[in-house]
C-alpha cells in the first residue's frame, strides 16, 4: 500500500511531504502510548495516533516510521511539522477516530506490527 | 580498543520541551559513519529512552556516546536521587513516572526492560542519593 492509498482510505488531509504520496508502506500501529510504540519494530510503518507533541515526531524518527497520522481531526502546530519535514516524515490528518482509522487500514490489507525491538525480536 | 569518537551531551532535568535532541543527533551522526539500519535502529531506540528517563526521573545527567571499530557505546551518568529497587524497575509495567510524562506518552514501565532488550550488553549501577549509570553497547559486526 501506498501513502497515497492511506491518505484515499482515511479521507486524509496532507499536512507534509506531499511529494512522497508514492512510498510503500507494509505494517501499521495505533498508539497514543509512544513508550508501546518504542517497543515495537517499525519498518514501512504508518502510526496513528490521537496524541499530539513533539515526541510523536521524535519517536517516529527513532524507529524510521514513515508516516504519521494525527486521527479525530486534530492537528499539529507548525514546529510538530517543521520537525517531522526536518526528519523526512509524512504527516497526514484524519477526522476518522484512532479506532477506525486502523479498522479501515486494516480491512485494506495493511497488517499491524508483530515484531518485538531488540536484538532477540520475538 | 581504540575510541574513534566521543561525544558529549549534556541532559537537563525536566526540559520535555527539547527531550529527544540528542537522541536525534546522535542517530543522524552514527548514520553518516555508515551504522547499518538494524544496529542504528537498536541504538536509537535505547538511547532515547534512556535520554527520556535522564529527563524525567533524574536531577539531571549527561549521555556519552563512544564509538569503536567494532562497538557503540551509550553511558548514561547523573546525579541523583539514584533507583531503590533495581530489580523493580526493570519490570516491564512497573512506573513511577510523573502525570507531565505520562501526559506525552511516556511512563508505561517499558524504558528499562526495552533498552536492554536492544543492546548487545547492559549494565546498569544505582546508589540511593548517588545517582545512577547505565552502559549499554552495540555490537557493530552481525
Amino acid at each position: 500500500m501506498t501513502i497515497g492509498d492511506v491518505k484515499e482510505i482515511l479521507e486524509a488531509e496532507v499536512l507534509e511531504g506531499g511529494d512522497r504520496m508514492d512510498e510503500h508502506v507494509e505494517t501499521a500501529c495505533g498508539s497514543d502510548l509512544m513508550s508501546d510504540v518504542l517497543a515495537f519494530v517499525k519498518d514501512k510503518t504508518v502510526l496513528i495516533t490521537g496524541l499530539i507533541n513533539p515526541h510523536v515526531v521524535r519517536t517516529s524518527e527513532m524507529l524510521d516510521i514513515t508516516c504519521i497520522v494525527f486521527a479525530r481531526g486534530k492537528k499539529p502546530n507548525p514546529e510538530i511539522l517543521e520537525e517531522a519535514a526536518e526528519s523526512g516524515i509524512t504527516v497526514l490528518a484524519t477526522k476518522m477516530t484512532t479506532y477506525t482509522a486502523c479498522g479501515e487500514l486494516y480491512i485494506h490489507g495493511l497488517p499491524g506490527t508483530k515484531k518485538r525491538t531488540g536484538a532477540e525480536g520475538a | 580498543m581504540a575510541i574513534l569518537m566521543e561525544k558529549k551531551f549534556p541532559v537537563e532535568a525536566g526540559a520535555y520541551e527539547t527531550a529527544g535532541e540528542a537522541s536525534t543527533t546522535i542517530k543522524r551522526t552514527l548514520k553518516q559513519l555508515g551504522v547499518s539500519a538494524e544496529v542504528l535502529r537498536h541504538v536509537s531506540v535505547a538511547c532515547y529512552e534512556v535520554e527520556l528517563n535522564l529527563v524525567i526521573h533524574s536531577e539531571g545527567g549527561t549521555l556519552t556516546l563512544q564509538v569503536e571499530p567494532d562497538k557503540v557505546t551509550l553511558i548514561s551518568e547523573d546525579v541523583g536521587p539514584g533507583i531503590p529497587d533495581i530489580e523493580k524497575a526493570m519490570t516491564e509495567g512497573y512506573s513511577t513516572a510523573n502525570a507531565e510524562a505520562r501526559t506525552l506518552g511516556f511512563g508505561a514501565g517499558m524504558g528499562l526492560p526495552n533498552m536492554k532488550r536492544n543492546a548487545t550488553a547492559f549494565d546498569i549501577q544505582s546508589e540511593v542519593g548517588r545517582g545512577t549509570t547505565i552502559t549499554m553497547s552495540f555490537a557493530l559486526s552481525s
